[in-house]
């Protein structure tokens, strides 16, 4: 009985909190039809917002990858004075609100900031342009890749890496041959979790976009953009592509993460 | 959840510095990591925080204590705390549903578990407003009110304490809850003597991150707030407002005291972890 009870309060949960909204977006969207959706997706100014939002993913995830490696690798494998502090700063962004991420960004490349006047002075466009969203994203994507790479690292050990030196292969080799094919499964959930929280990201990069139509709106900026401008239909139709791409997130993660889990 | 209080954890053993320790390959990526820390993350907190500053701390102090700024401030540490309780309890009862309880279309109940996490934000609070806005056809409206908040708020930190305590249960043997029962435990008795001790960490891990979670968010409560001063301003939205209309210090001002929380939140996580992995480093 109490079994029943309380599978049918997290079920109930479930379905109230999550399924149910979710369940009514896609009935929303094509409400009226396909047509306003479609209409709405294919608009250059949507156009533009995905290529955007596809662009600054690019960008971040590989920078973001190649940074959480190289951390979690040195808080493994290295000792050096500091590390606690690292640990902090990588972990804030997962604790700190977009909003004032990109409130600090704007503060550093405004133009009245710290980097805004010598900016504005070589012509260097950092604020309202792509620069400050890659960098409001890869601040915001930046401990998914280290977080899930450091548990493994430390799991596997180093007997085989050492086995590998002692054998004669270069600090590179090691790395090539046998650490990165060790963790690759955990480096791969990162990249998976990197890359939602990029195309996701909005606060930060509402802050340090200027949001200006055609230029520097991404398409969650386009979603508020839609939803102010009174288009419902639009509004939505972006949504759901969004929560389209979320729920392939999520296979490719179920997909990652029993592999990582039987390494 | 990797590497949060990593240092307070296991002692790397003592033939990591001699194989890969190189001194110039630490010192390398040490360099490499450092700075591109300073200018991502460190650069604009100190900016941040001299511009709050700047004008003394004097006007800092007016800024967060200015009527506008304490309702929100309050509204935010209130709905979130709130939500944070709810979590513990329903999270944690969905996790045990999760390991101990078995029914067709379980692993799928499972997967979307995490959604909320790859879900935008913004797409959250325009999913929360098709069901329960204006048009809802369940005929709840909770639109631009306070109720809205814990909705977009519980959305958005629904995993957490899920995550956090579902791999402790299925660590936890089964055997334990049964041999409490055979020897006259009630139901509850066993919880909460077996069960509860055991998961409890877990279960504060996963309310800290829903908390930290929880006071910085913005996205998903744009939409379906309404943003009335007073009403359903959150700390968040009130920054975003000050910053359009230009007035930075009180904007930077707030984001401080924000800054603040998580770096006490995430304390309060590595103290947890330090606290639970003390008989593994024994």
């Amino acid at each position: 009985m109490r079994r029943f009870g309380l599978r049918g309060i997290a079920l109930l949960y479930l379905l109230v909190i999550l399924v149910g909204p979710l369940a009514m977006v896609f009935y929303r969207t094509f409400e009226h039809g396909f047509a306003p959706a479609w209409n709405a997706l294919t608009s250059p100014e949507t156009i533009h917002a995905f290529k955007l939002t596809l662009i600054i993913t690019a960008i971040a995830v590989p920078v973001n990858t190649v940074f959480g490696i190289l951390c979690a690798l040195l808080i493994v494998r290295h000792r050096f004075p500091g590390k606690g502090l690292l640990n902090a700063f990588i972990d804030l962004p997962l604790a700190l609100s977009p909003v004032v991420v990109g409130l600090a960004l704007f503060l550093l490349y405004g133009r009245n900031g710290w980097f805004g006047p010598w900016l504005s002075d070589h012509g260097i466009q950092v604020l309202f342009a792509l620069p400050a969203m890659v960098i409001a994203t890869i601040f915001v994507s930046l401990p998914f890749v280290a977080r899930e790479v450091v548990p493994t690292l430390r799991e596997i050990g180093n007997e085989q890496e050492q086995a590998a030196r002692t054998l004669g292969a270069g600090g590179w080799q090691t790395f090539w041959r046998i650490t990165l094919p060790s963790i690759r499964w955990a480096v791969i959930y990162g990249v998976i979790l990197t890359t939602a929280r990029s195309l996701g990201e909005y606060g930060a990069v509402a802050v340090v976009s200027g949001r200006l139509q055609g230029q520097t709106e991404t398409a969650t900026l386009r979603v508020q953009e839609r939803f102010e401008s009174f288009d419902l239909p639009g509004a939505y139709a972006i949504s759901l592509v969004l929560a389209l791409i979320a729920v392939l997130v999520l296979v490719a993660m179920s997909l990652a993460k029993p592999k990582e889990e039987a390494a | 959840m990797g590497s949060l209080a990593e240092t307070a954890t296991i002692a790397a053993p003592r033939a990591a510095s001699r194989i890969s320790g190189d001194r110039a390959s630490t010192a390398l990526s040490l360099g490499i990591v450092t700075t591109f820390l300073t200018v991502i993350v460190v650069l604009p907190m100190a900016a941040l925080v001299s511009t709050a500053r700047q004008d003394g701390f004097g006007s800092f102090w007016d800024a967060i204590t200015s009527p506008e700024a304490v309702a929100a401030l309050k509204l935010t540490l209130v709905a979130s705390l709130a939500v944070a309780a709810l979590n513990a309890v329903l999270g944690t009862i969905t996790a045990w549903v999760l390991v101990r309880d078995d029914f067709r279309g379980k692993s799928l109940v499972n997967a979307i578990i995490d959604l909320p996490f790859a879900l935008p934000t913004i797409v959250a609070g325009l999913t929360l407003l098709a069901l329960y806005g204006p048009r809802s056809p369940v005929g709840i409206n909770v639109a631009y009110t306070r109720t809205a908040i814990l909705l977009a708020l519980m959305f958005v930190t629904l995993p957490f304490v899920v995550r956090t305590v579902q791999p402790v249960l299925q660590e936890l043997d089964s055997e334990m809850e049964e041999a409490a029962r055979s020897l006259g435990a009630s139901e509850f008795t066993t919880f909460r003597r077996v069960v509860l001790p055991n998961i409890f960490p877990g279960v504060l891990s996963g309310v800290a991150l829903a908390l930290a979670k929880a006071v910085g968010e913005f996205g998903s409560l744009v939409i379906i707030t309404g943003n009335l001063p007073f009403r359903t301003e959150v700390s968040s939205v009130y920054i975003f407002g000050r910053l359009e209309s230009g007035s930075t210090v009180p904007a930077a001002a707030v984001a401080v005291v924000l800054l603040a929380i998580s770096f006490l939140l995430l304390l309060a996580i590595g103290a947890i972890r330090h606290f639970t992995t003390r008989h593994d480093r024994a």
